[in-house]
């Protein structure tokens, strides 16, 4: 990886935090409302998939998006105002968390409908495909949309056509409160799913940054050469509930604590520090960048108006 | 009497059902283990352990196909799907088989099953999250549709479901789970198709169901004691099988009706409600039917607008001034 890049990443998976825990303590203060799920722990996932996506590239995702959206560079402003439901947010408040779409970044939707996502995400690589455009689907899912349908109509289907999609699985071995080993037989290695589907399958530690990087430099290249889709999974946790409205009783504290440990940016951290990379310096610096940049969203949001209550029937059809 | 919420009385009415007999289960995602996305199943796994609530994967049409097929053999499934948005996953089990096998097997098989699920908006959960499609339930022959708004009614109505050889669906609004409310301690049962006057009145009937209810109530009590102007509400409680005779003598007492639901308006059950009104009580009204509803779009995570789309206190008070010239 080059040296640019890597700070990059950095920096990014720290403004994925640090925004995550503003938007945390804004839900408590009533400022966010509605579902909000929180990404924090799994940034590694979105760091290292995003990063090696070009411009043409289609992301589509699942309602756990604040992550994904700022990896795609989506100015963290509007995503704050979406939170906050107001007019400069991403769909200038009318979608919140779980809705969060930047079209001209090929940010194709957080999808709130578990799995609603997979069949959409076959559609932007038929498309792609169609037009050859070359672009690459990056399609994120949780362990529990495995079980979905869609999800097997889209495999499928993926495979069939050759559709170039890269399925990124987000195994953070809970859907809601129900741990993976009870939804399913292959529980922790989800991946060996995809060979019934003749899809090629991987398995990665979502945890590390540089290893979900370098496989999916790795893969896209393959999808890019045209054999069809590719299926990762990354092994991840959520070190927060499932929504903010989740007692979290299901896991011990202490399972919990023990992923804190192999928390993703720590451990990058110690990588970048160790092959000198950075320095304490630096990383001080960045981390001041990063604070002034999520205050800085969240002054922007609290500023924004909210949407004129005109603006209600707008975007339900074309306005003509 | 107990002073219950809605979320203990229909958690009362589970237990009852899993203690009266073996063959009732309860099965749908996140019910054990987590206690229930909105905690009406919270204890019972400890209480009445795995084989009996079933926690099962994110898979709504095979949630509900195995209720199906299991109903039809001799058990009691209570089927909960998390929120009806999620339903819409199960619609082909539900409406293609649910719905249908007794009559195409001409009696051969039926399907006893409990579709527990959780319905309304309000809530700022954004245009996927917030629907009410009870409505459209109610329009497919073969099911029965549930729409308690009281936690007395969610038990009695509960108890009832229990009973039936048919598929129903029992769908509990989200915002009234925390809504207290007198529950008899003596063993009572609601009939299906038995509409209740939720407040007396002469001037105007208002027909509602589920989480508008309490919305026609506090208009109701705002037009009284402002204007002297006694609404009478109706409460539906069930969809289907529908009581049109209570709805009927009211409006034939007051000349003057207007149906308020939270579902879209175009295609809204109210318009069903409206259209037997003036076939069966013409002669008697003073004024069209009005009817209230959300409007036509989806529904916006903002605040502000997404009041804007439902219908409340203000808009009925409106409204009724506006026609009834008050
Ligand atoms: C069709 C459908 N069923 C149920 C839900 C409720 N629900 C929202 S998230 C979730 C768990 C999903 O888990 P997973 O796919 O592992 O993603 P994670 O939240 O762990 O990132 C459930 C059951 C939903 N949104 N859509
Ligand atoms: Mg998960």
């Amino acid at each position: 990886m080059e040296q640019s890049k890597t700070i990059q990443i950095y920096e990014n998976m720290l403004l994925m935090r640090r925004f995550e825990e503003e938007t945390g303590r804004l839900y408590m203060e009533g400022a966010i409302r509605g579902f909000c799920h929180l990404y924090i722990g799994e940034e590694a996932v979105a760091a290292g998939t995003i990063s090696c996506l070009s411009e043409k590239d289609y992301i589509i995702t699942h309602y756990r998006d604040h992550g994904h959206a700022l990896a795609r560079g989506i100015d963290p402003k509007n995503v704050m105002s979406e939170l906050m439901g107001k007019s400069d947010g991403t769909s200038a408040g009318k979608g919140g968390s779980m809705h969060i779409f930047d079209v001209s970044k090929r940010f194709m939707g957080g999808h709130a409908i578990v799995g609603g996502q997979l069949p959409i995400a076959c559609g932007l690589g038929f498309s792609s495909k169609y037009k050859e455009e070359d672009s690459v689907v990056l399609c994120f899912l949780g362990d529990g949309a495995v079980n979905e349908g869609e999800f097997h109509e889209s495999l499928n289907l993926a495979s069939l056509w050759k559709l170039p999609i890269l399925f990124c699985l987000e195994n953070n071995l809970y859907g809601m409160g129900t741990h993976v080993n009870k939804t399913r037989s292959s529980g922790e290695n989800i991946y060996k799913i995809a060979d019934s589907y003749n899809i090629p399958s991987l398995q990665v530690d979502g945890m590390d940054v540089i290893e979900v990087e370098k496989a999916t430099q790795e893969s896209i290249e393959k999808i890019k050469s045209g054999q069809g889709p590719i299926f990762m999974e990354a092994l991840c946790y959520r070190f927060r509930g499932h929504s903010m409205a989740d007692p979290s009783s299901y896991r011990k504290s202490q399972e919990v604590k023990n992923w804190q440990k192999n928390d993703p940016i720590i451990k990058f951290e110690r990588f970048l520090i160790n092959q000198n990379i950075i320095d304490q310096k630096q990383i001080l610096k960045i981390k001041e960048n990063v604070d002034s940049e999520v205050e800085k969203s969240i002054e922007f949001a609290q500023n924004s108006p909210d949407p004129k209550i005109e603006s209600l029937f707008e975007n339900v059809y074309k306005n003509e | 009497m107990n002073n219950l919420t809605l979320r203990e009385s229909i958690k009362k009415g589970l237990i009852e059902a899993l203690e009266s007999d073996p063959n009732v289960f309860l099965m749908g995602e996140d019910i054990g283990e987590y206690n229930g996305a909105y905690a009406v199943t919270s204890g019972l796994l400890k209480q009445f352990g795995p084989k009996r609530i079933i926690d099962t994967p994110i898979s709504e049409s095979v949630i509900l196909g195995t209720g199906i097929g299991s109903a039809a053999t001799g058990l009691r499934p209570i089927i909960e799907i998390m929120t009806i948005n999620f339903l819409l996953l199960a619609f082909d089990q539900l409406i293609n088989h649910a719905a249908k096998l007794r009559y195409m097997s001409n009696g051969q098989l039926e399907v006893p099953l409990v579709l527990r699920t959780v319905t309304g908006g309000g809530a700022q959960l954004g245009a996927t999250h917030s629907q009410s499609f009870e409505g459209w339930l109610a329009s497919v022959p073969g099911l029965k549709v549930v729409c308690p708004s009281t936690p007395k009614d969610a038990l009695g109505l509960f108890r009832t479901s229990m009973k039936q050889k048919d598929p129903v669906v029992f769908a509990e609004h989200a915002l009234l789970y925390g809504v207290r409310g007198d529950v008899p301690d003596k063993f009572y049962e609601i009939p299906f198709g038995k509409a209740d006057i939720k407040r007396p009145g002469n001037k105007v009937t208002i027909i509602s169901y589920s989480g508008m209810v309490r919305t026609c109530i506090q208009a109701s009590e705002f037009l009284s004691k402002n204007f002297n102007f006694e609404c009478e509400v109706i409460d539906l409680r069930t969809l289907r099988p529908l009581d049109f005779e209570t709805i009927i003598k009211s409006v034939k007492k007051t000349g003057r009706a207007v149906v308020v639901e939270e579902a879209w308006k175009t295609g809204g059950f109210g318009a069903n409600i409206s259209e037997t009104i003036q076939l069966e009580a013409f002669d008697y009204l003073d004024s069209p039917v009005i009817r209230i509803a959300s409007e036509d779009v989806p529904a916006p995570y903002n605040r502000k607008l997404e009041l804007d789309t439902m219908p409340s206190e203000q808009k009925i008070v409106t409204a009724i001034k506006q026609n009834f010239s008050i």
